[in-house]
């Protein structure tokens, strides 16, 4: 029988933890669970907090964990952790963020004149001018 | 004389040009190394998280998520398109444009509408002209370094919007990043989400979840979503930073052919000058 199981922490960003451990406390949405070797499949989110790892022959490992999802097998556990806080309200925020950033800059469009198509224009009446001009001094 | 000099300060302005891109060459090469080390980052997050909702959509059959049925009728449809805050990174943006402005002109004949979200300012400047485009969110400014957190805002405006039914189907548009030499725009299908054949095999086992099978698979859900669009995200800056390193490559290489067509004009223009004097010289001692 297995006395340790495989360990993974992942973010959507980055693997923060990867190794064979003997126990992992995590910090559940249910309450805090204890996963030993060998325990039933179970998917369960995570609160933000501490992991605790144990680890044969080494000192306890603590890892911060600002939520996520916590998958476990008989001898493989995985978390996927957040990088950020989430909360519905929070996340609200952001997508109200992200609209009237597109909003804001829309309006500009009406209110000023786009500053790339007026120097596209510029350039071009310039060259129409050059070009008028030669035509003149080939004449005279 | 002075068609010699003008030549000289044309040469040391274009030297100075060349160190320039030169220098923002080196510093591009350096940082898609970085980006597509975090590009590989992010894979392991996606596979697993892939696993788990294979699993659970296999165990629970009876539960559909709305994310993964497809819609029998399409009125609207949404684009998130990645693009760089910043230019001079060759034809990245306008090619990714492109291929996202065709595919929105097939919907556009069939009658159905368009709602864009736009990541990084290029987008915006580009997509903003076109008056019969809708866009509802915009996110920039994100930097070489990208965090979840900013991600998450124009998602989710997306990801509401096809809950609520406003959107019936949900695309991005971004840049595969094939190699250093090439990068290629991608449009793919984010919302329903594509089955997948594994899908389809019995599993004998089902987890325990807490709190419910229905919320753990709501949260998974979304998750997925951003984490995609997250690795669109970084995936482009390293197609930024590829496309800005071949550009100013060739400009510098561009630079060092001009400057060797210009210092041979000017060692012509100076012998010119050099033998007029001299002629001049024997002519008014001949002269005298």
């Amino acid at each position: 029988m297995a006395i340790n199981m495989q360990l993974d922490i992942v973010s959507a960003e980055t693997e923060i933890f990867s190794g064979t451990v003997n126990a992992v406390f995590a910090p559940a949405i249910m309450g805090d669970v204890g996963i030993y070797p060998q325990h039933t499949p179970l998917v369960t989110q995570l609160k933000p907090g501490e992991l605790k790892i144990e680890v044969e022959g080494e000192e306890d490992l603590y890892i911060y964990v600002s939520g996520g999802m916590l998958e476990v097998q008989p001898d493989v556990v995985t978390v996927l952790s957040d990088t950020a806080i989430r909360a519905e309200e929070l996340d609200e925020n952001m997508a109200l963020g992200a609209k009237q950033h597109a909003e804001e800059l829309l309006k500009d469009k009406k209110s000023g004149v786009d500053s790339a198509r007026a120097l596209a224009e510029l350039a071009e009446a310039a060259a129409q001018l050059r070009m008028i001009e030669k035509i003149r001094k080939g004449k005279v | 004389m002075s068609g010699a000099k003008q030549i000289r300060t044309q040469i040391s302005s274009i030297k100075n040009t060349q160190k320039i891109t030169k220098a923002m060459e080196m510093v591009a090469a350096s940082k898609m190394r970085k980006a597509q080390d975090r590009m590989n980052e992010t894979r392991p997050y996606a596979i697993k998280i892939k696993q788990v909702i294979n699993h659970l959509a296999a165990a629970h059959s009876e539960y559909k998520h709305p994310y993964m049925n497809a819609r029998p009728e399409i009125k609207r449809v949404g684009f998130i398109i990645i693009s760089t805050d910043r230019g001079l990174c060759g034809g990245l943006n306008v090619n990714v444009f492109k291929s996202a402005l065709r595919q929105i002109k097939e919907y556009q004949d069939q009658g159905v509408e368009v709602d864009l979200s736009i990541i990084g300012s290029k987008g915006m400047a580009f997509f903003k002209r076109l008056s019969d485009l809708n866009v509802v969110s915009h996110a920039s400014g994100l930097g070489d370094n990208i965090h979840m957190n900013e991600i998450i805002g124009p998602v989710k405006v997306m990801l509401d919007a096809y809950s609520e039914g406003n959107i019936d189907r949900l695309h991005l548009a971004e840049n595969e990043f094939v190699n250093t030499m090439t990068q290629a725009p991608e449009i793919s299908t984010l919302l329903p989400l594509p089955k997948d054949e594994e899908e389809v095999r019995q599993h004998h086992w089902d987890y325990i979840y807490e709190p419910d099978a229905k919320e753990v698979l709501d949260s998974l859900l979304v998750r997925y979503v951003e984490s995609i669009v997250y690795r669109g995200v970084v995936e482009n800056v390293a197609c930024e930073m590829a496309a800005r390193m071949i550009a100013m490559k060739s400009a510098s290489d561009n630079a060092g052919s001009l400057i060797d067509d210009l210092q041979l004009a000017y060692n012509k223009a100076r012998q010119a000058s050099i033998t007029q004097e001299l002629s001049e010289i024997v002519g008014g001692a001949a002269a005298v």
